[in-house]
């Protein structure tokens, strides 16, 4: 039991800063952190949901940055269109991507393995030349804000009011809800199901079932991270559905760790911060974060939370598989 | 749309899709066999194409500059084998995106550095500088004829190298049943790496001849990449012949479904509407058309046989 | 190697501090201009000669600007909105600049305007002349140096009537500037349009368009292709053999930054502009053997406005005397324009863009092989763009 204790000491630390960073950081004059800081945040949010596909269901897409572009544009768009209160576009982005996830999922998860994930970027793809076309809002050029959303009419939830602290209890929410439902029959059916498909259909489980309503999930996750980058930036353009968007998603899921309760937050915080750091000391600073990642793929089995916490190993040793090995 | 747009349409989506072929190719292979995921393929594409500029300014003859180019791309490739590949064959496809994605980073990155971020141009030869009249009003590039020509002459090579010698027979063999292979004790290890080099060769050819036609700029092949991926996918990974039907079907369809789709809505819409929404119709048509064959054939058109 | 993570992690974290300590440390008296340009892919050498220009010119005066002590700061925008937006959120957020300068293209101005202007930083564009903000949304923080989008076709489009133009054919870039160039040309051309081509942004391929434009049957081509597209453009134009039964004119096409690159295929192809290095008032040939000789290749148009907009700043820093805390006083002094432009006439309309002459241009080949464009005639004088009436300002 020890275990789960470090690893929740790391995620109560983590959270703990993220807490004490908006009193501290003005103080001696780093607000423009707290900018960096919201962005590592809305990443960790995509990145927990991607985690989810990945690290509970076996199921490695290339198309999720799709829904927070989603997220964000039906929120744009609901803005345009004159709806301010940000539950009503909430919901209106959780509408959208729910329907999308549900409608692209049921025949994504027709298939398996590298398979899945061509058509998750299939769909991802769709979106993004979709996203190119919609002239009234941008097309390819993308569409300033001028107006943001409000919670009732009060702007505690735009960068000039509380935005930080929205986006950190989101955060908090959605860690603690996906963990949560990893720790549910739900994920276990879940995780079994992406360990041996057959037996958990035989047990009388519908697999199918369980992976569209975790794709259905994981996708609304990416769209609340989509509506908050878009408050955030107070611009959206189709480079949120980009494919490169979702392999970097991807990157951090698994240079943090799959499955793992810190993975996807210390992911996102890694990427944001190696950019910033690295980027302030030498401009070429990919020619330092390139073979980083390639040391990290050979040597850090497990992702960083696997280095930070080496005794709290992932609940399970596999990696997720794939068709070609089930078929061997 | 007249008769010889039509077909010069037809010229540049079967010059696109033997391009795309090349492409393809070393990346089915590396697949089917290894059961390896290379997303650094696009980025020695791109080495390719940034390859036969620095030899043609150094050496000032093309021909030369493709021959160093392609011995230094399969130098690339098999370093590239034996420092990182090598060490991931037995890993999970996750730990190789990673890894590779990385390589990825460091190359484009690096060819920022060495040649700047702007884009750089070549010129193809002399003797293949000119076009051809087909009718009265339309040439064609002759480089573009011989790219096509080029395209289908790897492509011969590599079918009678797969279904005709030993090493094609083995590669055959490993894509389908990899155990059986090296139970039979056959030096996987070479096996692999000879794969691997061609499959880079393959590659840098391809940025090779595409250097005259397109600019050379750093992640030019991040995108093509994607398009490979999707060709492969629905030809069916490691096979040749998939990846060559799928890889014309593609061009053809890429190409021609932009004029097309353009000009069917141009006679609905107006042309700054149907020149907004026609091509990203266009660019969505080849991954409308691998998710629906994916549905309906999730093994790809034509899967290496005897694949599960 | 666990061990040696863990460090890792802690050093990130070390230098983290003392990277932003740094920040902090660096806020001082003098002027700070922050500069978003496209120096990636394609049109780098547009952004790259908007750097120059207005390095020259801080250079002619020992680092100083209207006798303050100036700091630049160039930013990439990689041609990707996104990017442009963060990149210019860091400038105005992180580094506290008193003056942007950017961008190259409209799109990437539409996307700092507003997080730009908002902190209320005075926006420079050295380039870019999106109509957007030209009509009812033009702002007292923002500046054009450079000429309204629709203007260069709109001229483009009179010299067609004059040379006789009946039937052409438009393609551009599908983006803000390339649908201003259209919309521009139709207003004044009196011909009939043949076709509207538009194409992606950074288009490398014309193939399949240029098969289109030759059985269009048309007697000229009109076109806007900027950077690298117009180099790809003019070559492929020419190995399709087209330049027998079409005329190519263009705007941004055949200029100094892809000139190099076409080299005899442009000798002779018409364009329309405020500006080319020819021209023969004493500050303008100044600044080209200056350019020349520091940089070794012939300016065009965007060194020579981002030259105009390095002198804009500095005359009105001589105004305030560097002092940037009056907003109201250096708008002031921005608008009066007192410098010497290299375009000869130079003034700002109520909406903070240009009022000046535009002429028609020909590529020709100098005497020692080097290309450039030729101002040929006059085609209009004080022309000011057709929205400033639109403007409240």
């Amino acid at each position: 039991m020890i275990r789960v204790d470090r690893s929740f000491l790391l995620m109560a630390l983590i959270f703990a800063l993220l807490f004490a960073a908006p009193f501290v950081l003005p103080l001696i004059g780093q607000t423009y952190i707290l900018s960096l800081l919201i962005k590592a945040m809305l990443l960790a949010i995509a990145a927990i949901s991607l985690d989810l596909l990945i690290g509970q269901g076996g199921m490695i897409s290339l198309g999720h940055a799709a829904f927070v572009a989603i997220g964000a544009y039906a929120a744009a768009i609901g803005l345009e269109s004159g709806i301010e209160n940000i539950l009503v576009l909430l919901l209106l982005a959780l509408l959208v991507s729910g329907l999308f996830a549900l409608i692209t999922g049921a025949l994504a998860l027709r298939t398996s393995g590298v398979y899945f994930l061509m058509i998750t970027l299939a769909f991802g793809q769709m979106i993004y030349f979709t996203l190119t076309s919609l002239a009234p809002y941008g097309g390819d050029d993308g569409l300033t804000l001028w107006s943001m959303a409000t919670f009732f009419g009060s702007d505690v939830v735009q960068s000039g009011g509380q935005l930080y602290l929205v986006v950190l209890l989101t955060l908090l929410l959605v860690w603690w809800g996906v963990h949560r439902l990893g720790n549910s029959r739900f994920g276990r059916v879940l995780r079994a199901a992406r360990d041996n498909p057959e037996r958990t259909e035989i047990i009388g489980f519908s697999v199918f079932r369980y992976r569209l309503t975790a794709y259905v999930i994981a996708g609304m996750i990416a769209a609340v991270s989509g509506l908050l980058t878009m408050q955030h930036a107070e611009f959206v353009s189709p480079s949120l559905a980009a494919w490169q968007r979702s392999g970097d998603l991807l990157v951090v899921v698994v240079l943090g760790g799959l499955g793992t309760r810190s993975g996807a937050l210390l992911g996102a915080f890694f990427l944001v911060i190696v950019e910033e750091v690295l980027g302030s000391f030498i401009h070429e600073w990919r020619l330092i974060y390139g073979p980083l990642l390639v040391l990290l793929a050979l040597h850090a089995k497990g992702g960083l939370s696997h280095l930070l916490l080496p005794v709290a190993a992932p609940a399970r040793t596999g990696m997720p598989r794939t068709s070609e090995d089930n078929a061997s | 749309m007249s008769l010889t747009l039509l077909l010069i349409q037809c010229l540049n989506g079967l010059q696109y899709g033997t391009l795309l072929f090349l492409i393809a190719a070393g990346l089915t292979l590396v697949f089917g066999v290894m059961g390896f995921i290379n997303l650094a393929h696009g980025v020695q594409y791109m080495v390719g194409a940034y390859l036969v500029f620095a030899f043609h300014q150094l050496t000032g003859s093309f021909a030369a500059a493709v021959v160093l180019s392609l011995a230094a791309a399969l130098l690339l490739g098999l370093l590239l084998e034996y420092f990182v590949f090598r060490h991931l064959y037995g890993r999970d496809h996750l730990s190789q995106v990673l890894a590779t994605f990385g390589i990825i980073i460091f190359l484009n990155e690096l060819a920022k550095v060495i040649f700047g971020p702007g884009t750089l141009t070549i010129e193809p030869p002399e003797f293949l500088a000119g076009s051809i009249q087909l009718t009265e009003q339309l040439r064609y590039p002759v480089y573009r004829f011989v790219t096509i020509l080029a395209g289908l002459a790897v492509a011969v090579i590599l079918y009678l190298t797969v279904t005709r010698t030993r090493v094609g027979m083995l590669i055959r063999a490993g894509a389908t049943t990899p155990e059986m292979v090296s139970a039979l004790g056959v030096n996987v290890q070479k096996l692999f790496m000879i794969v691997f080099g061609v499959g880079a060769m393959l590659a840098g050819f391809a940025g090779v001849i595409a250097a005259p036609i397109f600019a050379i700029e750093p992640g030019m092949g991040d995108n093509i990449l994607i398009i490979a991926f999707v060709v492969i996918i629905i030809g069916g990974i490691g096979s040749i012949r998939g990846a060559f039907l799928a890889a014309l079907i593609v061009g053809l369809f890429d190409t021609l479904g932009r004029t097309l789709l353009i000009e069917g809505l141009e006679l609905v819409f107006p042309p700054s509407f149907s020149n907004q929404v026609g091509p990203a119709l266009a660019s969505m048509l080849i991954y409308i058309l691998m998710a629906a064959i994916l549905v309906v054939r999730p093994q790809g058109l034509l899967p290496a046989k005897g694949a599960a | 190697m666990k061990a040696k993570a863990r460090f890792t992690i802690a050093s990130l974290a070390a230098a983290l501090v003392t990277s932003t300590a740094l920040f902090s440390a660096a806020i001082a008296e003098e002027v700070k201009i922050g500069m978003v340009v496209t120096l990636s892919g394609p049109p780098a050498a547009l952004g790259q000669q908007i750097v120059d220009g207005f390095q020259l010119a801080l250079d002619q005066n020992g680092g100083k600007l209207g006798g303050q002590d100036v700091t630049l700061i160039v930013e990439d925008d990689e041609l990707k909105p996104d990017v442009a937006l963060l990149k210019a959120k860091s400038l105005v957020e992180r580094d506290e600049v008193d003056f942007v300068v950017g961008t190259v293209f409209s799109n990437m101005l539409q996307a700092i305007f507003k997080p730009v202007i908002q902190s209320d930083t005075f926006l420079i564009s050295p380039n870019a002349g999106p109509s957007t903000f030209a009509g009812k949304n033009c702002n007292p923080y923002f500046f054009v140096t450079s000429y309204q989008n629709n203007q260069n076709a709109e001229v483009s489009g009179m010299i067609a009537n004059e040379e006789g133009f009946e039937k052409v054919v438009l393609m551009v870039p599908n983006y803000q500037a390339g649908r201003d160039n259209v919309a521009g040309y139709k207003q004044t051309f009196k011909g009939t349009v043949a076709d509207e081509i538009f194409t992606p942004l950074g288009h490398q391929d014309f193939s399949s368009e240029l098969a289109q434009i030759s059985t269009a049957d048309a007697d000229a081509l009109f076109t806007f292709m900027p950077g690298g597209m117009g180099v790809r453009l003019v070559k492929q134009f020419e190995a399709a053999g087209l330049g027998d039964n079409i005329e190519f004119t263009s705007v941004f096409t055949t200029d100094e930054t892809t000139l190099p690159g076409q080299q005899d295929a442009a000798v002779g192809f018409l364009s329309a502009g405020a500006w080319a290095p020819d021209m023969k008032n004493d500050a303008n040939q100044a600044f080209v053997s200056a350019f020349e000789e520091k940089y070794g290749y012939v300016p065009g148009s965007y060194a020579a406005q981002s030259y105009d907009t390095a002198n804009l700043i500095a005359s009105a820093l001589e105004k305030t005397g560097g002092d940037m805390s009056d907003k109201d006083a250096t708008r002031a002094a921005l608008e009066a324009a007192d410098f010497t432009s290299v375009r000869g006439s130079f003034a700002f309309s109520n909406n903070h863009y240009p009022v000046q002459d535009f002429h028609l241009l020909e590529v020709a080949k100098r005497d020692d092989g080097k290309f450039w464009t030729t101002a040929k005639r006059t085609v209009v004088t004080d022309y000011a763009d057709s929205f400033h009436a639109e403007c409240k300002m």
